[in-house]
């Protein structure tokens, strides 16, 4: 459905773009219908740039994305919002602070319902509402400093769901929250697989990568170091940046080696 | 999540908030902030006097009606200054063209700052830096010579001229601080959540970018009010304002030029003295006030 | 024993009332001892950290006791901390890395801050120091700007151990890292303790697992106040209180996929400490609670070591 070929970006540093720094060094890989693929790395590995260029939020420099076989950069780009969705790491700054958390349905329905009765909006507002488990009494008409992280990472993916998307780009959205929660949002996203959807799910937890994926990439510094099917990149990784990886991932039933 | 503030983790629902839309909200709160409501209705107060005081008080500010250097009295309440002309007429008029000045010249420069600061923010790349270099040339040419120059060449005598020049100089400070607050919220993900919901960039910076800033963009707004008031003045006192009328800035630059500290005649540079700090005191202490309004997490602490 | 708390209340004021942050928190610290302060955002656990040495302005200290080393930590005046802080008790506050003021070079800010407290540099122990946690004595002669979060973190952590001070906060001084980064930073500190530069230590973070590979005891705090504490292995393999449990069943470990096997998390969300509610305060988004949930619930030693404040326990 999504594919990723030769992808690249350089971003120009300083004034005038004297210098060059490549954050995304030729990428290739392929994200089918109903599947999960996790995107591994650390900070700086350019894992959010990736999900960045999928979103046209900023240009890649060189390769294609191709969705459902076209140029995404040649979509008409309300169209391909319509079915290619974000969502990001920091609840708090993906809401309008001086607006009310529930102002992210009302700016999908101007652009995309013009002409959708209110009633009819809000029972499809409910419905997603439901989709996410969140009791809409509980959230609607409030500003976000009054919601949880949790309950604001599911409003986001309520306002996905409400336009019918086939992908979703989850950047690290589980990064903030707490544990107890956590698990619920990614169980969430896990089960949109059932509805068809390809997710790109980037994360620094391998825990949470394995947990969810069916295929799993690790990147590192801009390359793809090492892609496969998850059982394999876990049990039995082939590069010696993502047994590095696996080695410090703090695990509750297994200590450190050498600490 | 791993902040532990409990002001911000405890989320229980605001009781005193209506279920109204957010300009109902931000009224709501408005009529209810002592500072906001000081601050405006000192302003409105100036206002009135300077919309109204001129058909009310009928007196000719230039006219040398009666004794010079008189105390305030039932006859002249401001007294007289050392021409005889009445200080309550040039108070007024004063007021009236004091706002003028201010509203024009300061406007004027906030639409020129806000829209060179809003476009550089938030394209950034090569635009930013054309309209940066542009900011900058403007910002080192010595504005006042630049305006003496012009009104001297130019023999510009009127209130909105005058208003029209200061305008076109002393944007370029507030087209840098609004490209700066800008940039940086350009980097939140509301704005590029709004991108993923197709809207549109002039819409973006109008709904999403400009009310996050509504209270900073006023206070350029009145910081550029002030400075406007000031530099008209200034050149009212070199001889190069209005000739047809009269000041605030003009008032307390004669009172000075006539020596009015010495010879005590107070009523002559108190009244303009007052109005200036009153009318930039009072946009301050609301614009503190705005401030409270439009952050939803001030209000509530 | 270190460090002795007894019956810690702090509260923060705000305009809707007070938040009852902490509220009534025993436990002792033995020397030697790393303890994990664990818990979810709103718990209690920074303000725990901060209130022993005082760091927030806006913190009321209601009531309680603290002894460092047998003798009384002054926690309820700023003024009279000061001669604790730093040399007894030190800090390395979340934000720490982004602390350093810009325009001094690192060198001459730790030497300002020497001077602050009436200590000279020993500027070989401190390159002693750099030299342990691999650092470059160069980095003295450098800005903060200059150096990686990774350095920058390290930098800190010399700095704030630097004066062997009794008792060692770190405040979820982790979860900006990557993970080789933390399993750096994690060593280092067990090494500080091994080497003796600091005696005990109380290692604040929301992630267990991280936790569980450093500490001797973990405290698992609930709405401000203890839930379980108990030696590291115990908390991780044979939690007793509800809330530990299913706080740990909901942690994805590597090898565990949805696929095979569905974790759940906690439903409903912590109460609001403005008015939190009377006896147990779990007991909302408990699977366990009863009538009697309605008392508060005492802290009981179970077994040895190993305390629980539920009545189910």
């Amino acid at each position: 459905m999504l594919k990723l070929q030769g992808v690249s970006k350089v971003f120009k540093v300083g004034t005038f773009g004297g210098r060059t720094a490549t954050a995304v060094d030729e990428v290739s890989f392929e994200i089918g219908r109903g599947e999960v693929v996790s995107l591994i790395g650390e900070s700086g590995s350019g894992k959010s740039t990736i999900g960045k260029m999928v979103l046209r939020l900023i240009p890649a420099t060189a390769g294609s994305i191709t969705f459902d076989g076209a140029d995404i950069t040649k979509l008409n780009r309300r169209e391909y919002y319509r079915k290619v969705q974000g969502v990001f790491q920091d609840p708090f700054s993906s809401y309008n602070p001086i607006f009310k958390a529930d102002r992210i349905f009302s700016m999908i329905k101007e652009v995309y319902f013009p002409g959708e009765s209110a009633q009819a909006w809000r029972e499809k507002v409910a419905a997603a509402l439901q989709d996410v488990r969140l009791d809409p009494a509980a959230v609607l008409n409030k500003f976000p400093h009054q919601l949880s992280g949790g309950q604001l990472q599911r409003l986001l993916i309520a306002r996905a769901l409400l336009l019918d998307i086939g992908f979703l780009v989850a950047d690290e959205i589980t990064s903030m929250l707490d544990a107890s929660t956590r698990i619920d949002v990614l169980n969430l996203l896990a089960d949109l697989k059932q509805r068809g959807l390809g997710v790109l799910f980037i994360t620094h937890d391998l825990a949470l990568g394995n947990y969810i994926s069916e295929r799993t990439v690790v990147l590192y510094q801009g390359r793809i170091v090492e892609y496969g099917p998850t059982e394999k990149v876990f049990e039995a990784p082939e590069h010696a940046y993502t047994r590095k990886l696996l080695a410090s991932v703090p695990q509750l039933h297994r200590k450190w080696e050498g600490v | 999540m791993t902040t532990t503030d409990p002001v911000s983790t405890t989320t229980a629902p605001d009781p005193g908030t209506p279920p109204v839309s957010v300009r109902r909200e931000a009224l709501y709160f408005a009529v209810r902030n002592g500072k906001l409501l000081v601050g405006a209705t000192i302003v409105g107060i100036f206002l009135l006097v300077g919309i109204i005081g001129p058909f009310f008080y009928d007196q000719s500010p230039m006219a040398y009606v009666g004794q010079p250097m008189l105390p305030p009295s039932a006859e002249y309440p401001f007294g007289t200054n050392t021409f005889g002309q009445d200080i309550l007429a040039q108070f007024v008029y004063g007021v009236r063209s004091t706002f003028e000045v201010g509203l024009l010249g300061g406007g004027l420069a906030a639409i020129i700052g806000m829209l060179v600061g809003f476009v550089a923010g938030y394209r950034g790349g090569l635009v930013d830096e054309i309209l940066n270099m542009f900011t900058n040339v403007v910002l080192v040419i010595p504005t006042l010579a630049v305006l003496l120059i012009i009104n001297a060449y130019l023999g510009i005598r009127s209130v909105a001229m005058q208003a029209l020049l200061i305008g076109l100089t002393s944007w370029p400070w507030a087209a840098r601080a609004i490209r700066a607050q800008t940039f940086s919220l350009r980097g939140r993900d509301f704005v590029d959540l709004a991108r993923l919901s197709g809207v549109r960039t002039g819409r973006i910076i109008l709904r999403e970018i400009a009310p996050n800033m509504s209270s900073y963009l006023f206070m350029t707004f009145i910081l550029l009010f002030g400075g406007s008031i000031l530099i008209a003045s200034s050149l009212d006192f070199i001889g190069l304002g209005p000739t047809d009328g009269v000041s605030l800035g003009l008032m307390l630059n004669h009172a000075n030029q006539w020596s009015a500290l010495m010879l005590g005649l107070w009523w002559w540079f108190v009244p303009p003295g007052i109005g200036i700090t009153a009318i930039v005191g009072a946009l301050y202490v609301a614009n503190v006030g705005l401030d409270e309004v439009f952050n939803p997490k001030l209000r509530e602490l | 024993m270190t460090l002795s708390v007894q019956d810690l209340r702090v509260y923060y004021r705000t305009l809707r009332g007070e938040v009852k942050a902490l509220d009534g928190v025993s436990f002792e610290l033995a020397d030697g001892e790393i303890l994990g302060l664990a818990g979810e955002s709103g718990c209690g656990k920074t303000t725990l950290g901060k209130s022993l040495i005082r760091m927030d302005g806006r913190m009321k200290h209601v009531g309680g006791r603290v002894e460092l080393d047998g003798e009384e930590l002054p926690i309820g005046d700023t003024v009279k901390m000061n001669p604790f802080r730093f040399t007894e008790v030190s800090i390395i506050p979340q934000y720490s890395m982004s602390a350093m003021n810009p325009t001094r070079k690192i060198g001459r800010m730790v030497r300002e801050l020497l001077d602050s407290r009436g200590v000279t540099v020993d500027t070989e122990e401190l390159h002693r120091r750099l030299d342990l946690v691999e650092l470059d004595r160069d980095v003295l002669k450098r800005y903060p700007m200059e150096l990686s979060g990774g350095m920058k973190q390290r930098m800190v952590m010399v700095i704030s151990t630097l004066l062997n001070p009794s008792l060692l906060i770190a405040d979820e001084i982790t979860s900006a890292l990557d993970v080789s980064t933390q399993k750096a930073v994690v060593t280092t500190l067990k090494g500080f303790r091994d080497l003796g530069f600091v005696k005990s230590m109380i290692f604040i973070t929301h992630d267990i697992s991280l936790t569980n590979q450093l500490a001797d005891t973990i405290m698992v705090m609930y709405a401000g106040k203890l839930a379980e504490k108990a030696p590291s292995d115990a908390v991780v393999n044979r939690p007793r209180h509800p809330y530990t449990q299913l706080l740990i069943s909901s942690l994805p470990e590597v090898g565990v996929r949805y696929a095979d096997k569905k974790l759940t998390g906690i439903p409903g969300n912590p109460p609001s400490l403005l008015d939190p509610p009377v006896g147990c305060r779990f007991q909302d988004r408990c699977p366990l609670a009863f009538d009697k949930c309605r008392e508060e619930p005492p802290v009981v030693e179970v077994e040895k070591d190993h305390y629980v404040a539920c009545w189910k326990a």
